[in-house]
């Protein structure tokens, strides 16, 4: 779960880092009470997509037009995602920007340190084009002179390894899979956070419960039905809903689409399992999608049982006009059984993967490839 | 010989009472693991398909020679059961999925100082065809033969298992690793060992996106492995930035694609089958 730019720069103040003077508004009133700023104002929209500097979710002002700025953002649209939390903070006079975060580091299987005095840029970028502008290390070994002389004339070391340590407590008291500081600032002989990104684990959650709303609002209407479920859904944006079991079967069935030039509109699996209530929920889950051209159901069945999962698309079909064409692959413990369920009720089932996506492919391609 | 887990294999299972844990020993146990113990706090003297349930691993092992505990408690205590486990000297399958990322780099950080064997967490544990299993994999689509399987995936393994067998190709041992970011036994682990396994002649390899351990078992394939391997990447279409179902399969920016993985699989002499059914056809080809 991602938290918002004042969520995590509030985490920051409570472990000591410095953070921009600010206030965080949701609407144009709220301003008048609080304007205890210099007269040189940034207004930063308090969305959780990438880009949102470039797509013009961060603004200068004044504290003559800060309202005016304001209202412009707030219920305004960025990438999709309605503007309605502004960060207002001090213009801090930036001497030198860098990059500082902490990761999990999957190979080393511990907490990886990355840092770079060519800070305000994409590190991404940064590490594909300049690695060596880019000190790493495991946070449990961090060795000091090898710090000092990666950081050369910097002046703020002392103050940076503080800032480090707050972030290595941060990670682990609250769970969280990145914190990162982009840019960390050198303003008035101080290191100021000028941005903060904090991620936290969702499996962690329930020890974490004051986020745990959070994270509900974040997702959208299917997206929250299907975790109600206790199903894996994501959203794509081709035209063929994809049910399956199991992240990799699934992720499988839409590689073997694309194969056969078709575009999957979603991605639910349904678990190890699965009962006929949870594949009934599945199907009424990827059939809110709007534009579908087809369905696919791709079920191996090792613990979950096919009869299982048949018995929920008849129940499926028998409460709801079904008028998209479904397209059933089942194989493993009890197909012959779901089989015949599946016959009786006029449901034609497939033998293997590719033979299904072909089917899909008549039906929404007319059977180009 | 093959790799792990035989017959003679003695071990328990930690969380034997719950739902999950109680249904997958029966099935274990018909399939032929030497399960002599079970372990759920609080629920000792209790039997679970004839199997005496203790409150403690250290209960369990008291009277038996044990190497492995298959773990299944709920997430939220799985940390402290794979400590137990390991303060015992047990090598682990830890099947429990949705474990927060720093119990289970706490859990590594155990195993490690210890030398023992974790395979897991959020994964379906291991087989050795006709012989034993450890975890959820169904047992009757495996054949004994000589091909190891090592993945990151559940169902996408029996899908390929499952072909194969049905062409006539067994396996020597399957191991699910699992599909968390973080996780013990690894590729380049699984690897050495069906390298040094009689039985196992040639090795099927299932990735998928995140992370780079194909790309780092890549180089270690063209440098180590003498037998032949043949591999598939699921993920080709996913999107950056969106777990795919597994908390490890999200693709970060440029890292994690499939597409870089099966480039340097390539680059590395593996052979990489473009749909789940070419596995097939590419290992008879060896």
């Amino acid at each position: 779960m991602k938290l918002k730019e004042y969520e995590g720069k509030n985490i920051f103040q409570k472990n000591n880092i410095i953070i921009p003077k600010g206030f965080v508004v949701s609407s144009i009133e709220e301003i008048d009470n609080l304007l205890d700023l210099p007269s040189d104002i940034v207004v930063k929209s308090q969305i959780l997509v990438g880009g949102r500097g470039k797509s013009g979710g961060i603004k200068f002002a004044t504290k003559d037009n800060v309202k005016e700025v304001c209202s412009e953002l707030l219920g305004s649209k960025i990438k999709d995602t309605l503007v309605d939390e502004l960060l207002i903070e001090e213009k801090l006079n930036i001497e030198k920007e860098i990059y500082v975060a902490l990761t999990i580091d999957r190979a080393a299987k511990s907490i990886k340190l990355l840092l770079s005095l060519e800070g305000g840029v994409e590190i991404e970028e940064l590490s594909l084009s300049m690695p060596e502008k880019i000190f790493k290390t495991d946070i449990n070994s961090l060795d000091r002179d090898l710090l000092d002389n990666f950081l050369g004339e910097f002046n703020y070391n002392d103050k940076l390894i503080e800032i480090i340590g707050s972030m290595k407590n941060i990670m682990i008291n609250l769970d969280a899979e990145l914190v990162e500081i982009n840019p960390l600032v050198i303003h008035n002989n101080m290191l100021v956070a000028a941005d903060s990104k904090i991620i936290l684990d969702d499996n962690a959650l329930y020890r974490h419960l004051e986020f745990k709303k959070g994270k509900k609002s974040q997702l959208t209407d299917i997206e929250k039905k299907a975790d109600d479920n206790g199903l894996q859904y994501v959203e794509l944006d081709g035209d063929v809903g994809v049910i399956g079991n199991g992240a990799g079967l699934v992720m499988a069935t839409l590689d073997v689409l694309k194969y056969f030039n078709l575009n999957a509109a979603n991605f639910l699996d349904v678990g190890g399992g699965a009962s006929v209530d949870v594949m009934e929920k599945a199907l009424e889950i990827v059939l809110i999608k709007n534009g579908l051209k087809a369905v696919i159901i791709n079920i191996f069945g090792g613990i979950t049982k096919c009869d299982e999962i048949a018995l929920g698309i008849v129940n499926y079909k028998q409460k709801n006009s079904l008028d998209i064409p479904v397209v059933i692959r089942m194989i493993g413990t009890n197909e012959g059984k779901a089989k015949q369920i599946l016959n009786e009720n006029n449901i034609l089932t497939e033998d293997s993967m590719e033979e299904a996506a072909k089917k899909v492919n008549e039906i929404v391609n007319k059977g180009v490839k | 010989m093959s790799v792990l887990l035989n017959k003679n294999t003695k071990v328990i299972v930690q969380g034997i009472t719950g739902n999950q844990g109680g249904f997958h020993t029966k099935l274990m146990k018909e399939y032929g693991t030497n399960i002599v113990a079970g372990v759920t706090p609080g629920k000792g003297g209790e039997v679970v398909e004839g199997i005496p349930v203790f409150n403690s691993v250290k209960g369990a092992m008291a009277c038996h020679e044990v190497e492995w505990s298959c773990i299944f408690v709920p997430a939220r205590f799985a940390k402290n059961a794979a400590f137990e486990a390991f303060e015992n000297n047990l090598n682990v399958v830890l099947i429990t999925e949705n474990i927060p990322v720093h119990d289970t780099i706490a859990i590594m950080d155990v195993a490690k100082e210890k030398n023992l064997v974790i395979i897991g967490p959020n994964c379906p544990g291991i087989i050795t065809p006709g012989e034993s299993k450890l975890g959820i994999m169904p047992g009757h689509i495996f054949m004994k033969g000589n091909v190891g399987m090592i993945s990151r995936s559940g169902t996408l393994t029996y899908e390929i298992i499952n072909e194969l067998t049905r062409n006539g190709i067994g396996q020597s041992t399957a191991i699910g690793i699992g599909g968390d970011p973080v996780i013990g036994l690894g590729f380049i682990d699984a690897l050495k060992l069906f390298q040094q396994d009689d039985e196992t002649e040639k090795i099927v390899l299932i990735g998928e996106i995140g992370g780079d351990l194909e790309e780092k078992a890549a180089e270690f394939i063209n440098k180590n492995i003498s037998k032949p391997v043949v591999a598939y990447i699921a993920g080709r279409t996913a999107p950056k930035g969106k777990r795919m179902g597994h908390a490890g399969a999200v693709i970060m920016g440029k890292a994690g694609s499939a597409e870089h993985k099966i480039n340097v699989l390539k680059e590395n002499s593996v052979k990489v089958a473009e749909l789940p059914s070419e596995i097939v056809r590419l290992i008879k080809e060896f």
